[in-house]
């Protein structure tokens, strides 16, 4: 089980969370106006990457708020987490702003 | 190939088993190929036997970053089953199971297929009402499917406990009388053993780290571990690891990976006769041929490639374990392990083009895999060898999550899979 650092509530086990999937997928902003393609790929595709992954959580038994992480995929580790609406950090960044994680 | 009989069994015996040759070759890879097909797990080997028996298509490669048969072919909890929901399923499952029959015949190579009955068990109302629907819609497809009652449960599998004052109480189950299970691993030596035969070149330990393309963009070949290999169509047969090998080509997929874990028990005298799933409380279970029960557990909520997942998934499949069956509350379980899953969000699979000319896919099958690897294989190698899907499946393809129709297995079945 993981044990994940929500930025509210400090260290809590795994089963406090849901995660909410990858990060950063902006709905569009005018469903009607984009191609079938193109709102297939905003509903379906995906990065799912084999190393750093932005992802959503929300600490469902805790707080109650969501939070994004960075993940490496291949570790299962948390480099950091940061606050919904926020951009991803760069990997140097959030190595250094959570070297416990690291 | 030395065929396996009565004949050939007595005549190693009595020359201490020192004659047997090798099952298939070790071949370096030649300059170009007809297919190049990216995995040697089950589906991929599948794909290379067909390919070769059935189409003569036997200047084929099958590229393998470990060895095969050591990803999710050796993982899963070997469970054989095609009572699916919709048309779609049914028709591919189907086709699988028809192949699972003959296999053992066909390859000339044991692979255990044994038809022990798949129970899913019902433990509430909606259950009931689904499972039921799944029987009647099971029929219409011409597979065999029947709804039991507790006590027909009970004395279908007699380690099952169906007293009323369980936490999820047995108000009934599925049976599928020729689902089973089959040996895994005997599965991808069989099929490597046949596609070697017939000429196909197994090449293990060697990476796909890119693809070859010509000016018009259509497929040339791809790059390995080992040099450039031409070829003039490929398929990628990936399993978990399809978002990496695809991502490598450029392509995002419709796909996220996910650990699915499963666990054995000590060895034991035989006690379990059958298959039982129970979807509701997440547990499968089924007893090996060598003794071991073999659980089946969920998937972890995240994306991962880490091959082990939380221990947590396992206990909450263990209670359930020792709910159901309370005789086996104090065996000891001896390992566990976790395979890398792709899954979709229909959560059926994905078998055909590729926006790529040349480049064909064959993944996304998620937690349920295993028992479709025959089917799978079989018409994957008419896709490769016609460069159009066959027709079971056609309603698979990539390009279902552009036009909207998805054969929505996960929201409709109430089933694992």
């Amino acid at each position: 089980m993981l044990l994940i650092d929500c930025p509210y509530c400090g260290k809590r086990p795994e089963v406090e969370f849901h995660c909410g999937g990858e990060a950063h997928i902006a709905r569009p902003e005018m469903p009607t106006a984009v191609e079938d393609a193109d709102w297939g790929s905003f509903l379906y595709y995906r990065t799912n990457p084999k190393g750093l992954h932005a992802e959503r959580w929300l600490h469902g038994h805790g707080c109650g708020r969501w939070f994004n992480a960075l993940r490496d995929t291949v570790s299962d580790a948390f480099v950091a987490t940061y606050e919904m609406g926020k951009p991803r950090p760069d990997r140097d960044e959030a190595t250094a702003s959570s070297p416990s994680n690291a | 190939m030395r065929r396996f009989s009565l004949t050939s069994l007595l005549k190693e015996a009595a020359n201490g088993h020192q004659g047997w040759e090798r099952q298939w070759r070790a071949p370096e890879p030649k300059k170009e190929y007809d297919v190049i097909i990216v995995g040697g797990g089950g589906h991929g080997l599948a794909t290379a036997y067909y390919l070769a028996s059935v189409h003569g298509v036997t200047n084929v490669a099958v590229l393998e970053r470990g060895w095969i048969g050591g990803g999710n072919t050796g993982r899963n909890t070997t469970i054989v089953r095609s009572n699916y929901l919709f048309d779609e399923s049914a028709g591919l499952y189907e086709h699988a199971m028809k192949l699972w029959e003959g296999l053992s015949q066909e390859l000339n190579y044991n692979v255990m297929f044994s038809q022990r009955g798949v129970l899913m068990l019902a433990h509430n109302h909606h259950d009931v009402i689904s499972f039921k629907r799944h029987v009647y819609a099971n029929r219409l497809n011409g597979i065999d499917n029947e709804w039991l009652s507790p006590e027909e449960c009970k004395a279908y599998c007699p380690p099952l406990s169906i007293s009323p004052d369980l936490r999820y109480p047995v108000l009934g189950g599925a049976l599928q009388r020729r689902g089973g299970t089959a040996r895994h691993d005997a599965v991808a030596w069989g099929y490597a053993r046949g596609a070697d035969s017939r000429g196909v070149d197994i090449i293990q330990n060697c990476e796909v780290l890119g693809l070859k393309r010509h000016p018009d963009g259509s497929v040339a070949g791809v790059e390995t571990s080992r040099g450039t290999i031409g070829a003039k169509r490929v398929g990628v047969v990936a399993a978990g690891h399809t978002g990496v090998v695809m991502s490598r080509f450029g392509l995002r997929m419709p796909v996220e990976s996910v650990p699915l874990q499963a666990l054995v028990s000590e060895p034991v005298k035989p006690v379990f006769p059958c298959v039982v799933m129970s979807n509701a409380v997440h547990a499968y279970i089924s007893q090996s041929d060598k003794g071991e029960l073999v659980i089946g557990a969920g998937t972890d909520q995240y994306v991962s490639y880490s091959q082990q997942g939380g221990i947590h998934i396992i206990n909450h499949t263990l209670d359930a374990i020792c709910e159901l069956f309370p005789q086996f509350g104090r065996m000891r379980m001896l390992r566990s392990w976790g395979g890398i899953v792709d899954v979709t969000p229909d959560r059926s699979p994905i078998l055909g083009k590729t926006p790529i000319e040349g480049l064909f896919v064959n993944c996304g099958w998620g937690t349920g895999g295993f028992k479709a690897t025959p089917g799978s294989g079989h018409v994957f190698a008419h896709t490769l060898a016609t460069g159009e899907p066959h027709k079971i499946n056609a309603p698979f393809s990539l390009d279902r999550f552009r036009t909207g129709r998805l054969i929505d297995e996960a929201a409709a079945a109430a089933v694992a899979h």
